[in-house]
């Protein structure tokens, strides 16, 4: 079965050693990242606050170009979609 | 022989030294690269716990059993489903500052932090929940009495525990002030009488003060001294009434950083800078403050301290004291202690990064 492909910032390994590229049922993002939380857990407060919104210097890509949802995760993943998950070149 | 370990939080990982016979050994590194912001040592249980700010990944909270051997991640406090104000979602900003609920409380712990909310776990740090009481409190949803001024919103800074009653504790929150519970926090109330503010039209409010740093004398637990946006202030009557104790000439005036003895209720320390406009030493030289009679003098105590162009500042939470063992950090990397409480200060590292925040650990 075609699932999409979420890849990941090499910077998450170091909270996440055992981080790899995962492959995850499609939906929208918030339902991957829930997903992902089932697989790593606690690796979700990373990339959302505690409102669940997209945390301001974490980036997501899907189909290579940035979500358009970061408030409510809603855009939709498809099964042979690629999702990034990046930290943004802000921050310090 | 007992082993004193001064845990140093900066921006850039968390250091730790440990002293033997009063001499430091070699330190080690701990969350190397990532800004410590938070630190504290649950006395209880010999806990280290160290608040983390992430820029991109967020505030985390971890801890260790075994003196930093390994660290886990705890729980963390969460604001969901709470809202700043109406119609506007509260997220967490900071993990300020941490503490044990009381010798009969355990597994119990406070949490304070920015947007203003005052957390509480009863296992370990596995769970928190907001303390609700004060979350609703009238002067919280008050732009006038609560409010962010060095951040963007108010955060709660200092936590006191009353030994003789662990239900009683108080708060300090910059801005709104002083507030006190003798019910384990099901009610609060606030203690500010005597404070200034003189940024607001009224300088008298009864909340919308900015207490920098608020400490308690363990042994006589009525006598509780703050250093104030706007000076000095003590309290010898469990903070009903606070009397301005700042220098008479105008210095010691303005700081953050604040040490007291637990054991003589009249001594205490802090390390002024110039004002709030610049947030430098006074003379660009880097002095230490210290009273003896509760602040109705004060003296400098600075032997071997730079005393020339010197631009550090020493934040809120990076003095500490413990028995006789004196330390602070400066937001430039310098790192200072004394050991026998003469005030002859040494270096112990000229090099790290911007220090927020020390804490002693005892093993």
């Amino acid at each position: 079965m075609l699932m999409p492909k979420v890849k990941f910032t090499s910077a998450l390994k170091r909270f996440f050693p055992s981080l790899s590229e995962t492959k995850l049922e499609a939906g929208t993002v918030r339902t991957v990242l829930a997903k992902l939380e089932e697989n790593y857990p606690g690796i979700s407060s990373y990339i959302v606050d505690d409102a669940g919104q997209l945390r301001q210097h974490v980036n997501i890509f899907l189909r290579g170009e940035l979500i358009k949802d970061r408030i409510h995760l809603s855009d939709e993943v498809k099964p042979n979609d690629e999702v990034l998950i990046f930290q943004a070149l802000s921050g310090g | 022989m007992h082993t004193l370990n001064l845990l140093v939080g900066t921006s850039k990982g968390l250091v730790v030294y440990p002293f033997h016979n009063q001499k430091p050994l070699t330190p080690s590194v701990h969350f190397k690269g990532f800004p410590v912001s938070m630190i504290y040592v649950d006395d209880r249980t010999n806990t280290w716990w160290a608040g983390l700010s992430h820029r991109h990944w967020g505030e985390k909270l971890h801890f260790s059993l075994d003196q930093g051997n390994t660290w886990h991640q705890a729980g963390l406090p969460s604001y969901r489903n709470y809202e700043y104000r109406p119609g506007k979602a509260a997220t967490l900003k900071k993990i300020w500052v941490m503490q044990q609920a009381g010798h009969d409380k355990p597994g119990c712990l406070w949490l304070g932090t920015e947007p203003g909310g005052l957390f509480y776990s009863e296992d370990n740090g596995k769970t928190f929940h907001l303390n609700e009481s004060l979350w609703n409190h009238p002067s919280r949803l008050d732009d006038q009495q609560w409010f962010g001024t060095g951040k963007d919103f108010p955060f709660i800074h200092s936590i006191l525990i009353d030994p003789r009653n662990s239900d009683h504790v108080y708060i300090a929150v910059s801005c709104a002030g002083v507030f006190e519970t003798t019910d384990g926090g099901k009610t609060w109330t606030p203690r500010n009488k005597g404070l200034m503010a003189a940024y607001l039209p009224n300088q008298s409010p009864e909340v919308g003060h900015d207490p920098h740093q608020m400490l308690m004398c363990q042994s006589q637990p009525d006598v509780i001294w703050q250093q104030n946006h706007c000076g000095i202030f003590r309290s010898t009557d469990g903070g009903k009434n606070w009397l301005d104790i700042g220098g008479k000439n105008g210095w010691p005036f303005y700081g953050f950083a604040l040490a007291v003895d637990n054991h003589n209720p009249d001594v205490a320390w802090v390390i002024p800078a110039e004002s709030d406009e610049s947030r430098i030493p006074a003379n660009l030289q880097l002095q230490v403050c210290k009273t003896v009679d509760g602040g109705k003098t004060w003296q400098s105590k600075s032997e071997g301290l730079v005393q020339s162009f010197a631009f550090d500042l020493v934040l809120r939470h990076a003095f500490v004291k413990q028995n006789t063992f004196l330390a602070f950090g400066t937001t430039n990397g310098n790192l200072y202690y004394s050991t026998d409480e003469s005030e002859i200060w040494q270096s112990l590292n000229q090099n790290l990064a911007p220090i927020n925040s020390l804490s002693i650990a005892m093993s």
